[in-house]
């Protein structure tokens, strides 16, 4: 390894044409790129929101104005005038929040069971678990949808919440961060007389906070976006989520004014946006652990 | 004694449990692990696990909901093979998932190089923010903002490539572009995804290997090819992995901005099948796109890891 060095030097005399360049030039044409790459990728947001605050007649003027200039609020008035959107953005956070509720009860449970308690079969289960993890929603969808049918939850916000109650993705997430919590701690609250499910609920469920924060915002924010199970199992406007509502104002609006349904997107923006405010540290460490499904 | 015990154990199945013995806490935990995996296992088998085997019975039958199925074996799968439709909207999707998960990739790890320079710590918030935003929206939203960005007449996009002297581009109305157009979109919104990964998979690789290499002077390229790229290369697969997994599933941005269309130059295998199943009810041959599918994802998968024990190199 060390002889090979000397080598790699003298190959450096080759210069290309990055290297002819000062080292603090090239530094400050990358900041350049960089900068010109994030303005393409914030962009179409900041159009969003200004546009939303433009008259109609005005919100497909060229050239684009970036900034709002005539904060025509009845935009926003008129969204809830078109679609019965205050019900939607009512079913979205109740669908969100009942999936994130469940998906955390059950994965907790789960994870733990799988990290900390030994009975038979445990492995046995635990890669049935692993394996249901490679199995794509497309595969399942037209057996649930049909189930759903049968039992009579079509078209209601239970067929959205009931499938995702379960999740094999957090069962594995928080059974990592259970296992990484010491041993040591069971033994002292057995010795001051703890039972079992004292132990699992307020000895290791705090100690794995982290864990459940980031399943929290995952699920969150998938939840929230969700498009194709509620296009499937969805029929009525009232029932709608919100991602479904902007695409039905999209198709309303089709002639009309672009304002109005920029007015709908902003407002769709604003719950991940605060999430990811909140809970940034917590969604990147999701992404790294390699969570996010569609 | 002993018969004692086991007297107890037949007698009472409290007293078996709540036995104050080592053994007896042993047979606690075994029943709570048991009540702790119940709702997930049994959810994941009503809801995941059985409906994958559903499907395939399902692809074996020919049911339009209304009537009672028909037993027709493999007549839905020699039906798709030659319905152009289906044909067509795999090959998009295979020409989509080559390109977006290809550019993403490298697009991703130049993106997670470049930020590793030296640069104010706001800054780098600033940019990990920024190039992750677009990921927290939905598809349904970014795909109704890209499709007003896009329009060709009146389109922001246009505008600005208008006066770069670029002639306007028919991004969502024309059958040769509109899958490119797809593909754009798609990076837009998922390159902060991977970028923060390949981020992750830098930080796992010490620092001392990466800059002294660099010091050392090994060139651009071969500090890229020998050094960066063997230590990566678990990141690269997961992201490969997963980007193929999702890419060959994509729908909602795709469907907001196009339908499918023009014709079906965008339609992708996934909105095959969600026409097939819930616009036309033909619930058998749907499920049998949705094996077919199932099926490529699989072997796609397996490939890419036995490939992988030829290039990923583990610490």
């Amino acid at each position: 390894m060390q002889s090979s060095w000397p080598e790699k030097k003298n190959a450096r005399a080759g210069h290309s044409v990055a290297e002819a360049l000062p080292r603090h030039g090239r530094r400050w044409l990358l900041l350049l790129c960089l900068f010109a790459l994030s303005v393409i990728m914030v962009g179409p947001i900041v159009w969003t929101i200004s546009t939303s605050l433009r008259t109609p007649a005005a919100s497909f003027s060229l050239p684009p104005k970036w900034l709002p200039t005539d904060m025509a609020l009845e935009n926003y008035a008129e969204v809830f005038a078109r679609i019965p959107f205050w019900r939607q953005i009512f079913n979205s956070f109740f669908v969100t929040l009942s999936t994130v509720f469940g998906q955390l009860c059950t994965a907790a449970l789960a994870g733990y069971a799988f990290a900390r308690l030994d009975f038979p079969g445990k492995t046995l289960l635990f890669w049935l678990v692993m394996a249901t993890l490679m199995i794509p929603l497309q595969a399942t969808i037209i057996p649930v949808f049909v189930l759903i049918s049968r039992i009579g939850l079509s078209d209601s916000l239970a067929a959205l919440i009931v499938p995702a109650l379960f999740t094999a993705f957090g069962t594995f997430l928080l059974r990592q961060y259970f296992m990484q919590a010491p041993k040591e701690f069971e033994e002292v609250a057995l010795i001051d007389g703890a039972n079992q499910w004292y132990i699992f609920s307020r000895v290791y469920l705090p100690l794995t906070a982290p864990g459940l924060a980031v399943l929290a915002v995952l699920a969150f924010n998938g939840t929230w976006n969700e498009f194709y199970r509620p296009l499937v199992f969805l029929i009525t406007d009232a029932n709608f989520t919100i991602p479904l509502g902007l695409n039905t104002l999209k198709g309303y609006m089709m002639t009309g004014s672009i304002s109005v349904v920029l007015a709908g997107v902003s407002l769709s923006l604003i719950p991940v946006i605060l999430v990811y405010l909140f809970g940034q540290r917590y969604l990147i460490e999701g992404i790294m652990v390699g969570g996010l499904k569609g | 004694m002993q018969t004692a015990v086991t007297a107890r154990k037949r007698t009472s199945l409290a007293g078996w449990l709540t036995e104050p013995t080592l053994a007896g806490m042993r047979r606690r935990k075994a029943l709570l692990g048991y009540l702790f995996v119940l709702p997930t296992i049994l959810g994941i088998l009503v809801f995941t696990a059985g409906p994958v085997l559903v499907s395939f019975g399902l692809s074996l039958y020919k049911w339009n909901v209304f009537r009672p199925p028909t037993f027709v074996g493999l007549e839905n799968y020699s039906r798709l093979v030659s319905d152009t439709r289906v044909l067509v909207s795999f090959a998009n999707s295979a020409r989509f998932v080559i390109l977006a998960i290809g550019l993403q990739i490298v697009f991703s790890l130049l993106l997670a190089l470049a930020l590793r320079q030296r640069m104010a710590t706001w800054m780098r918030y600033y940019f990990r923010t920024t190039f992750l935003l677009p990921f927290l929206l939905s598809g349904a939203a970014t795909g109704v903002v890209l499709s007003y960005l896009l329009h060709q007449e009146f389109g922001v996009v246009n505008y600005y490539l208008g006066l770069l002297g670029i002639p306007r581009i028919p991004w969502l109305t024309s059958s040769d572009v509109v899958l490119y157009t797809v593909v754009l979109a798609y990076l837009w919104q998922f390159v902060g995804f991977s970028l923060i990964t390949m981020l992750g998979g830098l930080s796992n690789i010490s620092s001392e290997v990466l800059d002294a290499a660099e010091v050392d002077g090994a060139s651009g390229w071969s500090w890229l090819w020998q050094i960066v790229l063997p230590m990566l290369s678990p990141t690269l697969l997961f992201s490969a992995v997963i980007g193929v997994i999702g890419g060959l599933q994509i729908f909602d941005q795709p469907y907001v901005m196009t339908r499918g269309g023009p014709g079906d130059a965008s339609r992708t295998a996934v909105m095959t099948l969600y026409e097939a199943a819930f616009k036309n009810q033909e619930i058998g041959y749907a499920s049998s796109i949705a094996v077919i599918l199932f099926v490529v994802i699989l072997a796609i998968t397996a490939f890419q890891f036995a490939m992988s024990k030829r290039w990923v190199f583990y610490q």
